[in-house]
């Protein structure tokens, strides 16, 4: 049985009448919610999710019968442009829209599925992930936070890092290990987690330039019910990868779960190196110029060379991990921008009054953030990795854990 | 470097492709340094029947394109002539259609001109550079004095490429309108011709020296006293030709370099399997892939002639002008000591993107005008 969906400008001009009617305009005085202080923000985008789906425009893309409206990602993308302009619940996007709700899509049973994935598209519930350990970022499969059965219910001990927004969250999808004895891709099972819960203490992480969406949480025999696995039992790295590939999905800005577009996050105290220089007086002076060209140059690089990489594993002229060239790529860019900017403000980055106090203090903050850039999203490192072994097809490394049990692998401290 | 061909474009690549490996493989130019021989006139000739001259022809004026975009389809050949490092006027050609096009509308007798370097029978460069000088084209020291039949010219142009071969040169002088451009005969009376040694092994470089040179009226390319939009689009496309030959080169000695990486042993293993060295290549991919992007950028930008086409030429050459060098001497430094041979081919394409480097604006100068357009 098939069924007629509606066409795409019938649906632009319905959404366009929709928005001018129910959805807030963007106030461009509203200054952006600064530090730990955004519970506010949190509650509005919660708000705004709920108004989305009461009218009927919410989780374009995912099935009817779990809340979504079953049409295509043109549908979402003419959306998406209507809805310029208006308040959006853009917070929800990602990781809850983009991320883990189509890994539940994929993989969940169906009792989860009606419950998360509705929940997330009608407003009532965030979902977060906890992946990253203390012990190590690039190594994901390594993780150490563990699950021990106990009769009908799991018992969750250890800790988890560098998760984005769990302090806004419900749920979380948390990667632990179940099975010591099998090496380490084959041992781990992905849970969902509560988030306010007994056991389970959360901490938001103060970065070095100040506070950020980034935690750390801390589980103490947190009891879990058989139900809140995700996949089968000791088959977790499948549901991980498949995050991973969604997550970098996102990151290029192509996933179709995504709704409303983040333009710049207006600031009035964000200058390009461009605009830099002019406040400082320095556009004309030669060296300056020279920066000020050679951030122009990688900004407009990076863009040529995203759109190229992504037509190149369309048409599959470039493999697919390929993607990590604009990974590496964007981290160079950031750091030529981080460190024109400091160069061009010369000696003032050190601290200054008057007005060009704030705007300094912002990009020598940038400045301290500037490996984060490398880091985030997988390291650089990792992605030379990629890019040579994946991409060139040189020997991958060696790994002293392959094909070993866990519990037999060494641990550093 | 430019992704989405099609097939009619993919023909002319591997047709421009199979004639340069034919005619002028490696070894073969090799000899020709060697003997100090320029490039055969016939195997223009045969070249321009392949195209090599149509593409920024109007098809009133006798040319055409393969794909309606010329521009995109004669990147195609220079990123070919730059793989293989190949000698020849295909720049300084192009370059000189590009302006002579822009002004047959206004200055009709040009088209004859057109129609000779059209046909390979004649060869044509620009002489825009002039000693001691950074890329100046519209402050020239070259003049040009009214005459009883038309214009007398003195002056000294260096960096001329293929001047040696060429029929005619397209100089820019200081007129008593302002700056002007001419199309001088290379075998008119008072012209001198110089080889210079240049570090690009592959390229044709002379002094010129004009003498009194006189020229009649109706030599003048453009508007007396105002080619500074005309220069401007000359530039775009010589830009544009040359990062495509430096992606060419580039991509060569990065493919000789990942073959070697697999090739080449040392305690027991290949290169590629140390990680301290993969790492490098990742960087040589990404910047390679990086340098293709914003060259098909900018080529795609001059040849539909948009809004952005001064900035992107100008980033494309401030990325791959120094881009492509760094990498290209750390593939040296892979290749080991036989890098630094003259034996190694490595040299060759490390020459001939040093020498792009530097031609028409340096990387620093563009980051430089970058700058300015960005300032308003």
């Amino acid at each position: 049985m098939t069924e007629t969906i509606e066409d795409v400008e019938s649906f632009r001009l319905r959404a366009r009448a929709w928005l001018a009617e129910n959805m807030p305009r963007i106030d461009p005085e509203a200054a952006a919610a600064e530090g730990e202080d955004d519970d506010a923000d949190w509650l509005r985008n919660r708000e705004l999710q709920k108004k989305l789906y009461a009218g009927g425009f919410a989780g374009i893309c995912y099935p009817k019968e779990y809340g979504g409206l079953g049409l295509t990602g043109e549908h979402q993308a003419a959306f998406t442009e209507e809805a310029d302009g208006y308040e959006m619940p853009l917070r929800l996007n990602t990781p809850t829209f983009s991320i883990c709700a189509p890994v539940i899509l994929d993989l969940g049973t169906e009792e989860q599925k009606q419950k998360y994935i509705r929940g997330a598209i009608s407003g009532e519930i965030v979902l977060v992930q906890f992946l990253s350990e203390p012990k190590g970022g690039s190594d994901l499969a390594g993780v150490i936070t563990r699950a021990e059965r106990d009769g009908d219910t799991w018992v969750l001990n250890g800790q988890k890092i560098w998760s984005t927004s769990a302090y806004a969250g419900d749920y979380a999808l948390c990667l632990a290990r179940t099975d010591w004895d099998a090496p380490k891709h084959r041992g781990l099972t992905m849970f969902i987690v509560p988030i306010h819960h007994e056991g389970v203490t959360l901490r938001r992480i103060r970065m070095v330039a100040g506070a950020s969406d980034f935690c750390e949480e801390f589980f103490d025999d947190v009891v879990l019910p058989a139900d809140s696995v995700v996949g089968q039992v000791n088959d977790g790295w499948t549901v991980a990868s498949r995050q991973l590939v969604y997550e970098r999905t996102a990151m290029g800005g192509a996933s179709p779960y995504t709704s409303g577009r983040r333009l710049r996050t207006p600031d009035k105290n964000r200058r390009t190196p461009a605009e830099l220089a002019a406040d400082l007086g320095r556009a004309d002076d030669p060296v300056v110029q020279d920066l000020v060209g050679r951030w122009r140059t990688y900004d407009r690089v990076q863009h040529h060379l995203s759109r190229r990489v992504v037509q190149g594993i369309a048409a599959g002229t470039h493999p697919g991990p390929a993607a990590s060239i604009m990974r590496l790529f964007h981290a160079e860019a950031s750091w030529v921008e981080r460190d024109v900017a400091v160069a061009i403000a010369g000696s003032q980055i050190v601290g200054v009054g008057g007005e060009q106090q704030r705007p300094l203090q912002m990009q020598a903050s940038e400045f301290l953030m500037r490996q984060g850039a490398s880091l985030g999203g997988g390291s650089t490192e990792m992605a030379r990795n990629l890019i040579s072994e994946r991409v060139l097809g040189m020997p991958r490394e060696y790994a002293a854990d392959r094909d070993v049990p866990f519990n037999e692998v060494r641990q550093g401290r | 470097m430019q992704l989405d061909l099609t097939p009619d474009q993919k023909t002319f690549q591997a047709t421009a492709r199979k004639a340069l490996e034919k005619e002028v493989p490696l070894t073969r130019i090799r000899e020709m340094v060697e003997a100090g021989e320029p490039f055969d006139r016939d195997w223009w000739a045969a070249g321009a029947e392949l195209g090599w001259t149509a593409m920024l022809v109007p098809e009133e004026l006798g040319g055409g394109t393969v794909s309606g975009e010329g521009l995109r389809d004669l990147a195609i050949i220079a990123e070919e002539f730059g793989r293989g490092v190949v000698p020849g006027p295909l720049i300084p050609v192009n370059v000189v259609l590009a302006g002579l096009v822009e002004v047959v509308p206004d200055q009709p007798h040009h088209a004859e001109t057109v129609e000779a370097l059209l046909a390979g029978e004649a060869v044509a460069t620009w002489a825009a550079y002039e000693p001691g000088e950074e890329w100046a084209p519209l402050a020239p020291r070259t003049v040009a004095k009214p005459s009883a039949e038309g214009f007398l010219i003195d002056g000294t142009k260096d960096r001329v490429e293929v001047a040696r071969s060429a029929d005619l040169l397209l100089v820019l002088a200081s007129a008593p309108e302002g700056t002007s451009q001419f199309l001088v005969p290379a075998s008119a009376p008072g012209v001198t011709i110089t080889p210079t040694p240049g570090i690009d092994l592959t390229r044709d470089l002379a002094e010129v020296r004009f003498d009194r040179v006189e020229v009649p009226a109706s030599a003048m390319v453009g508007p007396a006293g105002d080619v500074a939009a005309l220069v401007e689009r000359q530039l775009q496309v010589a830009l544009a030709l040359q990062l495509a030959d430096t992606c060419g080169a580039l991509g060569s000695a990065f493919d000789l370099s990942v073959q070697w990486a697999f090739d080449r042993y040392s305690f027991g293993r290949p290169l590629a399997s140390y990680q301290a060295l993969k790492h490098r290549w990742a960087d040589q991919k990404t910047w390679l892939e990086a340098s293709l992007a914003t060259t098909e950028a900018a080529v795609r930008a001059v040849g539909a002639r948009t809004d952005d086409a001064a900035e992107l030429v100008s980033v494309a050459k401030s990325y791959v002008g120094d881009r492509a060098v760094e990498v290209i001497q750390d593939t040296v430094q892979l290749f080991g000591g036989i890098g630094v041979t003259y034996e190694h081919d490595a040299h060759f394409y490390l020459r001939r993107a040093t020498a792009n480097r530097y031609l028409y604006g340096t990387p620093t100068e563009h980051r430089q005008r970058l700058a300015r357009q960005l300032a308003g």
